[in-house]
């Protein structure tokens, strides 16, 4: 069963549908395509936040959606927890 | 779709019966309260202003005290004001609805003897009102808005996609459908923009949006920590981006065919339309019911729990435990779109089936539980 969703491929951060705690291997399902991944998460990452697919460089794009959300401020690496710490908007 | 509501003569359906009472400025908002508290049936729709206004801020004002009780969920409206002109300007706008309206103006006379002569109008229109009944209406009757408040992460995979899915049905069949909030679109602005049936349209949407920014940024104000919301950081948001984009999940696949003014109705036939809001829920709200908007489907993750006083307003999340813990503001889960046990078509058809039952009478949650935001939109200071 699916602990995070993530919107399409290619997709930087999943959503965790369950609270995850650090260090499970976790299913990953797309809502697109139905296609599923494992990662192993680093850190807990509660309700509905999200957790990192794919590793990403400070300063580099942060897609959702299909879709740039953010620039990432600080390295993030898979499994990580995303949010404000080290995420930023790109408009303000 | 078998639903069921009043027709209006000319021509709109609704989907309510409400008699209101309605204050054309903040001071006569008593006698309106007085003349609803003697007769049963009768809806107040007090509200902050309608003084000293001017210029396009005068405008709207009157756009949205008479499109509220042009709206097809009003069956008549009492009109008091503290002056005569401005109260006549509002009725006889009304009256071009062709619904009983009247009204009455307090200098010169008092509140006492305003509220006499009102009162026993509103009397008469309640009478008139309740002898009415539900008739069959079809999906191409309807107009519905749509706005979304207190979003988190599940407002973009579950609630907003929901309503999406649920607006491609309705418009397939002929509906109206409005969307809004300009600045909570900021980070999909392109992808609304793409969605434009025409390129003047484009230019028309990106010449509202461009201007709410920059107003917003004329104010030289950090706009963290306002967007996203702490309730939509808590609840996992970290970017506006990010908010704007599980916000316009719930747009569904079909052109945008016009770009309204705050509270203007929609005029090139039926279809999608964008209008230029606040994303505050009450003043988005009050402005799409003064458009004319007679139900609204209100996707929320963290509970927002906003109602207008003649819009009925459907909430549905995508949040279990929100579902769980503010389950008296929810009309419908659909939680399960998270877990996956629930295909988003059938997430729809419940959404759908919800329309239909508040249609033909069945009070929201928000109706149940007395949520009457009623929130005039100010554009500037008063003179």
């Amino acid at each position: 069963m699916h602990k995070a969703l993530a919107h399409r491929p290619g997709d930087d951060v999943a959503v965790a549908v369950v609270p995850i705690t650090a260090g499970e291997e976790i299913i990953v399902a797309y809502l697109d395509t139905d296609a599923e991944e494992k990662i192993t998460t680093l850190a807990d990452i509660p309700y509905g936040h999200k957790v990192a697919v794919h590793d990403r460089t400070a300063g580099d794009p942060v897609v959702e959606y299909g879709t740039q959300i953010g620039i990432a401020a600080t390295d993030i690496v898979s499994g990580d927890y995303v949010h404000t710490h080290n995420l930023k908007s790109a408009r303000w | 779709m078998e639903l069921s509501g009043f027709r209006r003569t000319d021509g709109t359906a609704g989907i309510r019966n409400h008699v209101v009472i309605l204050p054309v400025d903040d001071i006569s908002n008593s006698a309106c309260e007085a003349v609803a508290s003697k007769i049963v049936g009768t809806l107040a729709l007090p509200h902050a202003y309608g003084r000293l206004q001017y210029g396009d801020d005068l405008d709207l004002h009157f756009r949205t005290i008479i499109g509220t009780g042009s709206n097809p969920n009003v069956a008549a409206a009492v009109v008091i004001g503290i002056e005569p002109l401005w109260t006549k300007t509002v009725v006889d706008a009304i009256a071009e609805t062709g619904k009983p309206v009247s009204g009455f103006s307090i200098e010169g006379q008092g509140d006492l003897e305003t509220v006499r002569q009102a009162s026993r109008v509103a009397m008469e229109y309640v009478q008139q009102a309740t002898e009415q009944h539900r008739e069959r209406i079809r999906p191409n009757d309807l107009t519905i808005s749509i706005k979304c408040g207190e979003s988190d992460t599940t407002t973009g995979l579950g609630s907003c996609p929901t309503v999406g899915a649920t607006i491609d049905r309705l418009l397939d069949q002929g509906a109206t459908v409005i969307f809004g909030e300009t600045s909570e679109l900021t980070g999909g602005e392109h992808i609304v923009a793409a969605r434009m049936a025409t390129d003047e349209l484009t230019t028309a949407f990106l010449e509202v949006y461009n201007s709410y920014v920059a107003e917003i940024g004329s104010r030289a104000v950090d706009l963290l920590g306002s967007q996203p919301t702490q309730g939509n950081i808590a609840g996992g948001l970290s970017t506006i981006e990010e908010k704007a984009l599980g916000n316009i999940q719930k747009l569904g696949s079909h052109p945008v065919i016009g770009v309204l003014q705050p509270a203007e109705r929609p005029g090139n036939g039926p279809g999608l339309y964008f209008m230029d809001t606040s994303s505050a829920a009450a003043e988005c709200i009050t402005l799409m019911a003064a458009a004319g908007a007679v139900a609204h489907f209100f996707p929320t993750g963290q509970g927002n729990i906003v109602g207008n006083p003649i819009e009925p307003v459907i909430k549905l999340t995508a949040n279990a435990h929100t579902a769980a813990t503010m389950s008296e503001h929810i009309d419908l889960n659909v939680s399960g779109l998270l877990s996956r046990e629930v295909e988003l078509t059938e997430a729809a058809d419940r959404l759908l089936g919800t329309l239909q039952r508040t249609a033909n009478g069945r009070l929201t949650a928000a109706e149940a539980l007395g949520h009457r935001e009623f929130v005039m939109t100010k554009l500037y200071r008063s003179a």
